[in-house]
């Protein structure tokens, strides 16, 4: 009797124990799929339509910008028209997190390389340093293609308020490392410049939610082609 | 019942400590691994592979063993201007971290050198301290 009962006792406690330690030690991560949320703020809009009143919301929408890239081209909200975009903040002498993120973002970059509804939109946040010149440089020693990515430099002024409209946090500080706060997320933007995700960009988990909420916001029947990929 | 309850203590015990200790050990494994993931794989990854033609790799690096005796003032010191590792030219500058102490250092080193695939001969502290001590005129040359 006594023997019996330890006998599923024992292996009912190394259960026990093993499930709690797989707890402990794994990190939940949802997986992304169904329809993604509009982020931002949002505005009711009353209008009439036949006599009744109806409401409107009215999403977020990124205001229209222009930046130069790194092959000098001019980039403004028309280059990004009709496409999904994943935009990030960085400076290529950041001694901090930006290279984790870029190998992230080469991750996407791969993932829709053949789809040319998806681009990618980095903006440097020290254009004092991060010329033309410079970001030609980086964007060849990261063998990008720049239809594809677009490293972008502007007015320091336009730059940070534009991260402001992508809910990203960037700014200059003595204090930090490299002289520059900023985040490492990266903001997944549709066709109509509505922010649809913000991710993490140096956690590997959060990319992969990315790629795969992406092909939610692409025209469904190409939707097979995203997918491959 | 009681033998029930008394084994639900006993085995939430176990578990606590057994987490516990999990976490603390995990804590003290390897300082250099620790020091890795905090200085410097934000730029040549976990895994050591570097960035593409931007941030060289220390997996299976050439240099690591080409310029053992100037490993220590890198990581103090930084390292700027072209360098080719592994036949490749890589030339975007690495800060110092002058805060490491040649132990750290020596940890650092001694996890690069014995990981991602890497199986070089491992560095004494004495050894670091002698390079850290040559490294104030390497800067000034
Ligand atoms: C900001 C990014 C960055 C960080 C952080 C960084 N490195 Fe580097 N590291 C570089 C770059 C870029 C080079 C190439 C420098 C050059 O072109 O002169 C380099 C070069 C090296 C080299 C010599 C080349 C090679 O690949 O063998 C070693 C060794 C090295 N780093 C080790 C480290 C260690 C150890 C740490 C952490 C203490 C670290 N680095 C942190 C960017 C970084």
């Amino acid at each position: 009797m006594k023997r019996n009962k330890r006998g599923t006792f024992l292996p009912a406690l190394l259960l026990g124990l093993a499930a709690l330690s797989w707890q402990a030690c794994s990190q939940e991560q949802s997986t992304g799929t169904g329809t993604l949320p509009y982020l931002g703020e949002r505005q009711l809009v009353q209008r009439e339509v036949d006599g009744q009143q109806v409401t409107d919301t009215v999403y977020h929408r990124i205001p229209d910008f222009a930046f130069i890239d790194q092959d000098s081209q001019v980039v403004t909200s028309l280059t990004v028209q009709d496409k999904v975009y994943v935009t990030d903040f960085f400076f290529t002498t950041c001694p901090t997190i930006c290279p984790k993120m870029k190998s992230q973002m080469i991750r996407i970059y791969e993932a829709f390389a053949d789809d040319p509804r998806v681009m990618l939109l980095s903006h440097t946040i020290d254009p004092k340093h991060d010329t033309v010149a410079v970001l030609r440089d980086y964007a060849d020693r990261l063998q990008v293609d720049s239809n594809k990515w677009r490293f972008v430099t502007g007015e320091k002024d336009s730059i940070y308020s534009i991260a402001m409209q992508y809910m990203v946090s960037a700014m200059e500080d003595e204090e930090e490392p490299g002289g520059f706060v900023h985040s490492g997320a990266f903001v997944l933007v549709d066709q109509n410049r509505h922010v649809r995700g913000i991710y993490d960009g140096t956690d590997p988990a959060q990319v992969d939610r990315l790629i795969r909420d992406i092909p939610a916001l692409l025209p469904k029947k190409k939707k097979k082609d995203a997918d491959k990929n | 019942m009681l033998i029930k309850t008394k084994f639900l203590l006993y085995s939430a015990g176990a578990a606590a400590l057994l987490t516990l200790t999990q976490c603390f050990y995990t804590d003290k494994q390897n300082e250099g691994e620790q020091l890795y993931t905090q200085y410097c794989a934000n730029c040549h990854m976990d895994d050591g592979s570097g960035l593409r033609n931007l941030i060289p790799p220390l997996a299976g690096a050439d240099y690591l063993e080409n310029h053992r005796d100037d490993l220590a003032c890198i990581i103090r010191h930084g390292q700027t201007g072209n360098i080719v590792v592994n036949g490749k030219n890589y030339n975007q500058g690495m800060p110092g971290f002058e805060h490491l102490n040649a132990g750290q250092i020596t940890n650092i080193l001694n996890y690069v050198q014995t990981n991602f695939g890497n199986n070089n001969p491992r560095f004494s502290i004495q050894e670091v301290e002698k390079q850290l001590f040559k490294c104030r005129h390497l800067l000034e040359q």
